[in-house]
């Protein structure tokens, strides 16, 4: 893992391809894994084997099996599902609600904007996980709320980025030109005000992906999110730590998976950024 | 520093705006929650005759018109009440009475651990070769993508369990606090230590340091005296990030290692719905990020001189 990370620094800072493509190609394979999981593993992630329990790597079970005999590499494959479904809805959720505050912010006027501002003010004041974990006592524990739950806390960060951004072009000299041309102000903002948006917005939202997914998989670790007996990275991580002392890697493949998840979001996002700041000229 | 002083009341105000509308965002938790809230008081499975449920419902002062019961909620804040419990019946203070300390002494613990961290690395690596450079940046984006309370889970498991090194859990002395600080620190310090060498390697560059070693200065002297001073502006931006990453954290650290703290009842307070413990110690996070934030703004000018004549303050 570390030889990986190793790679993946050094590629993310001379720019060389090799630590995004090694990022992207982790990330296809996961993609794999939440569509059709059936292509890389053959064992059932639900069937239970309590002869089979506790039983280390190796084998049949090269990620070894769990205390109802379950095979922890099936479980981590199929995990993907429901953990990505929460990480990238939430960050998707996020971008969206961020798009909508912050391009209203931008172009709706000065009492709008001050308004939008202050409430943002006071949501950042507050951790991403405690304004989830509030979000989580409201509507309630499951997957899909865990979703909207942490979609929602990361809003604040997305609209600030949306609002300054659209800013600065909204005060740029070909916007004017435009709204002298008698360009509608709708218009304006998809045709001027997106694309000059959309590409912060991608880096912010890729390296944003790995917090999400760690607050996802955190939740369900902590027993909100998604209900046993289904495979997700949080919740077999909280199974796992009540065999720490005999079989360590019930608690370690899950975490691993999380781990290349996050490392491969951030390399990407970071690389993504790398060539945005380049392009502007910029050492 | 007449000028700073001069800023403190409308940081204040900023401060206090900031609160008001945590208070108001709790307010609003507490009466979204879906379902009656004298059926969270009573627990699961119990019957009340109506008198009881009519009982509860003053106790709480839930009769009252939305208005007022939100006037009484901030005039009760503003006087240090933090309401009260559902599943306790107790006052929230009462509850959380006992738990800050643990909490407080993890996030300290923590926070010294990461800034040692994120120094010593940062100062070992500024200005080295490449491999050496490699290897730091890839470690500290090792630390900000591995979760902390795996992290956590990882350690007990080979530290505690398998080569006895550190003590499990529990809450027993500096042994204790160790493992649970430095998963908490971890991620904290890869973000600063990047931060921080960024910082460093950009003001070395600057024509002070020219200057500096022209004047016969040795690579110590810069850095102690001139270049570290510039990589703590950074650092004292993000210590509002620092103290939520913190009271997040702690959440899971605690669970995790099965530590007292408010992070556990956090936790329970979530898991049962008791809304008045979670929303006050949301406001409490609020109230820690706007007092940390304030004395960073107070902080600026003692690390960067440029900063004290300028009447404006440095933007954040």
């Amino acid at each position: 893992m570390s030889a990986l990370a190793q790679v993946a620094g050094r590629g993310a800072r001379l720019g060389m391809p090799v630590a995004p493509a090694l990022a992207a190609l982790v990330l296809a394979l996961w993609a794999v894994a939440v569509a059709a999981p059936g292509l890389l593993v053959a064992a059932d992630p639900d069937a239970t084997d309590v002869v089979a329990a506790l039983r280390p790597p190796g084998g049949a079970h090269p990620f070894g099996t769990d205390e109802l005999g379950r095979d922890v590499l099936s479980r981590v494959v199929h995990g993907a599902r429901l953990s990505l479904t929460i990480g990238f809805g939430a960050t998707a959720l996020g971008v969206a609600g961020g798009l909508l505050l912050g391009l209203l912010a931008a172009s709706g006027g000065r009492r709008l904007d001050q308004l939008v501002m202050r409430v943002q003010d006071v949501l950042l004041a507050f951790p991403e996980l405690l304004l989830a974990l509030l979000v989580v006592t409201v509507v309630g524990s499951g997957t899909g709320n865990v979703l909207v739950a942490i979609g929602v806390a990361a809003v604040p960060t997305y609209a600030r980025l949306v609002r300054g951004q659209a800013l600065t072009v909204i005060r740029s000299g070909y916007v004017e030109a435009a709204a002298a041309l008698g360009v509608r102000r709708p218009l304006v903002v998809v045709r001027h005000v997106l694309p000059n948006v959309a590409g912060p917005l991608l880096v912010l939202a890729t390296i944003g992906t790995g917090t999400t997914v760690i607050s996802g998989s955190a939740l369900s670790f902590l027993g909100l999110g998604a209900a046993p007996p289904a495979a997700e990275w949080g919740a077999m991580l909280s199974d796992g730590r009540e065999f720490l002392a005999t079989a360590w890697w019930t608690a370690t493949f899950p975490g691993l998976a999380i781990v290349s998840v996050v490392l491969s979001v951030t390399v990407l996002g970071r690389h993504l950024q790398g060539r945005s700041t380049r392009g502007e000229g910029r050492p | 520093m007449p000028e700073t002083l001069r800023l403190v009341p409308r940081r204040l105000a900023a401060g206090v705006l900031v609160l008001w509308g945590a208070a108001t965002l709790a307010f609003l938790a507490l009466h979204l929650v879906p379902g009656d809230v004298v059926d969270t008081v009573l627990g699961p499975g119990t019957a009340a005759t109506p008198a009881l449920r009519e009982q509860i419902r003053l106790d709480y002062g839930l009769g009252d018109p939305l208005a007022v019961q939100y006037l009484r909620q901030l005039a009760d804040l503003a006087h240090g009440d933090l309401g009260r419990s559902y599943q306790l019946g107790l006052p929230v203070s009462q509850v959380l009475e006992g738990q800050v300390a643990p909490t407080v002494e993890l996030a300290l613990t923590a926070t010294a651990l990461a800034l040692l961290i994120a120094f010593a690395a940062a100062v070992l690596t500024a200005g080295r070769g490449r491999v050496v450079r490699s290897l730091a940046s890839g470690l500290e984006l090792l630390a900000v993508s591995v979760p902390s309370y795996w992290l956590g889970i990882l350690g007990l498991t080979f530290l505690s369990y398998r080569f006895g090194l550190l003590p499990a859990a529990g809450d027993s002395g500096p042994a204790a606090l160790l493992l649970p600080a430095l998963t908490l620190a971890l991620p904290i310090g890869g973000v600063l230590a990047r931060v921080v060498r960024q910082e460093l390697d950009e003001a070395s560059g600057r024509p002070f340091a020219l200057t500096v070693r022209a004047r016969g200065g040795t690579e110590r002297t810069l850095l102690l005296r001139h270049t570290l001073r510039h990589a703590a502006l950074p650092v004292a931006t993000l210590s509002g990030w620092i103290v939520g990453s913190l009271l997040g954290g702690a959440v899971l650290t605690e669970t995790v290692f099965a530590r007292p703290g408010l992070g556990r009842v956090l936790v329970t307070a979530v898991t049962s719905k008791d809304v008045p413990v979670v929303t006050a110690l949301v406001l409490l996070s609020a109230a820690a990020f706007v007092v940390v934030n304030l004395l960073v703004d107070l902080a600026y000018p003692v690390i960067d001189p440029r900063l004290r004549g300028a009447g404006t303050g440095v933007a954040v």
